[in-house]
């Protein structure tokens, strides 16, 4: 772990110096991600996640193991690649994490405000050691989890499901929400990630209307581990990270519009590989 | 209105395949709203009303960004309106003070500082000085703009106008109204003209 710690920034602060060219600079962080790929940062979260997974937590003092991710109780693998979904017990679409945060509910009797706190690592504020959403320094339990959880997934077809009213109606929302311009920016989801090859400063964009093999890669490599930060992102992080950057208010964690545009970007991505947790820059 | 959303949607080429029953776009259109007020919480400068959307927001996110004919020219003459010039003064301000502009990308976001100015961030979308190699491709290329194309009157007035309201050149453009919005200030926009405009600016060598 110490080891990671002190390579990952390191790296990071070396990405810039890489090459001058852009063309060039492209090249090295690909043969970068290609160095590290056999010893991603991220099999450390999803160790965590997976013991965390077992551990009897909570005010009912239990474990997850019965947490029901759409396959059934305790059925984790291919779970996520089929998220979200619709669960009659809450009568929701639900994606991994909002249906964690229910598990953590439901089994282990926290509040969902106490199953929500800390959805993020290292967002800067170092968490006590007693927070049972947090571990060491600025560990995110709800990371963790989800890390292991979508690694149960690698390799497999991302095959959201759409036969409940309200999973398509998720869907056809999360379209609207996609293309939604507001702010003071007039900044919507569409405004980036449409057109190929586009980039913000160096780094390239997926194409998420026109391009569904840019939609599988980007929704398949979700969660990463993103070297430039030393930590390990999920899909909720990374929608509450574009929708800061648009100049909205901030995304709830676990809301109803995240579940929603994850159900369009999962349906945009159907059929792809799912290769997370990867590698990022 | 109705008829509107019908067109946006078979127009969006995103349908939905396979769906022996989809719910009514009203019916969307209601889950989408709820979804807006209750999945948002306001944050520093970022405050809810931002959600809110003005004519322009709201037709061009109907239309996903493009709009018919009619709209279009609705959009941009009622925008050409908004546009405000300085009360005196050259529209050509000091292209040194405008690539700092260009380079920042700060202002407005809830991890802002709000009593910071903003900048115009335009490096992020497009290339500007050819020395900057780190520029984005959302826009289009604005090396040797000035050269290009002169430093008249007029095409400062355009240079000026564009970035205050690109909504009145080129409805539903993905650059911000950085006048009309109040990003960035009237004398921050000169000193971007500027940095276009000026046979100095780096832009133009």
């Amino acid at each position: 772990m110490p080891f990671y710690r002190l390579l990952a920034p390191v790296l990071a602060a070396m990405l810039p110096c890489v090459s001058l060219a852009q063309q060039d600079t492209q090249k090295e962080i690909e043969r970068y991600r290609q160095l590290l790929q056999e010893s991603n940062p991220a099999e450390l979260y999803e160790a965590r996640g997976e013991e965390l997974w077992k551990t009897r937590r909570g005010p009912k003092s239990a474990s997850l193991e019965s947490c029901d991710l759409g396959l059934g109780p305790g059925v984790v693998k291919g779970a996520y690649v089929q998220l979200p979904r619709y669960f009659a017990d809450t009568d929701r679409v639900q994606d991994a994490e909002s249906r964690l945060v229910t598990c953590m509910v439901t089994l282990q009797g926290f509040t969902p405000e106490e199953a929500k706190r800390n959805p993020f690592s290292g967002t800067g504020v170092p968490m006590l050691t007693t927070d049972p959403f947090s571990g060491v320094g600025r560990r995110s339990v709800m990371t963790d989890i989800v890390a292991w959880v979508a690694s149960e997934s690698r390799g497999m077809k991302i095959a959201p499901r759409m036969s409940h009213p309200k999973e398509r109606e998720a869907y056809q929302a999360g379209e609207r929400l996609f293309f939604y311009r507001a702010g003071p920016h007039d900044f919507a989801c569409v405004s980036c990630h449409s057109g190929e090859a586009k980039r913000i400063r160096l780094q390239t964009l997926p194409d998420l209307v026109h391009s569904a093999k840019d939609a599988q890669r980007a929704f398949g490599t979700w969660p990463g581990y993103r070297v430039s930060e030393g930590e390990l992102r999920s899909m909720q992080w990374r929608l509450w990270e574009c929708f800061r950057q648009q100049r909205f208010p901030e995304l709830e964690f676990a809301s109803d519009a995240s579940i929603a545009l994850t159900m369009f970007l999962a349906k945009r991505a159907e059929g792809g590989s799912f290769d997370a947790p990867s590698l990022k820059r | 209105m109705q008829l509107k959303i019908v067109l946006a949607f078979a127009l969006g080429g995103l349908s939905v395949v396979g769906c022996a029953i989809r719910p009514s776009d009203s019916e969307v259109e209601s889950a989408t709203a709820r979804m807006l007020q209750t999945s948002f919480k306001p944050r520093g400068q970022a405050t809810v009303d931002r959600l809110n959307q003005d004519e322009v927001q709201a037709v061009c996110s109907l239309y996903k960004g493009e709009p018919p004919e009619a709209a279009r020219e609705k959009i941009e003459k009622a925008q050409q309106t908004t546009i405000r010039y300085p009360n005196s003064g050259s529209l050509l301000g000091d292209w040194r003070q405008g690539e700092r502009i260009a380079q920042s990308g700060v202002g407005k976001q809830f991890t802002d500082d709000p009593g910071r100015p903003a900048g115009g961030g335009c490096y992020n979308c497009h290339q500007l000085a050819p020395r900057e190699l780190s520029f984005g491709t959302i826009g289009p290329s604005l090396y040797q703009f000035g050269k290009l194309r002169g430093s008249s009157e007029a095409i400062q007035k355009y240079a000026y106008g564009k970035i205050y309201n690109s909504e009145a050149f080129s409805a539903c453009s993905n650059m911000p109204r950085f006048g009309h919005n109040g990003v960035l200030t009237e004398e921050q926009i000169t000193h971007l003209v500027a940095l276009l405009l000026d046979p100095d600016s780096p832009v133009n060598k």
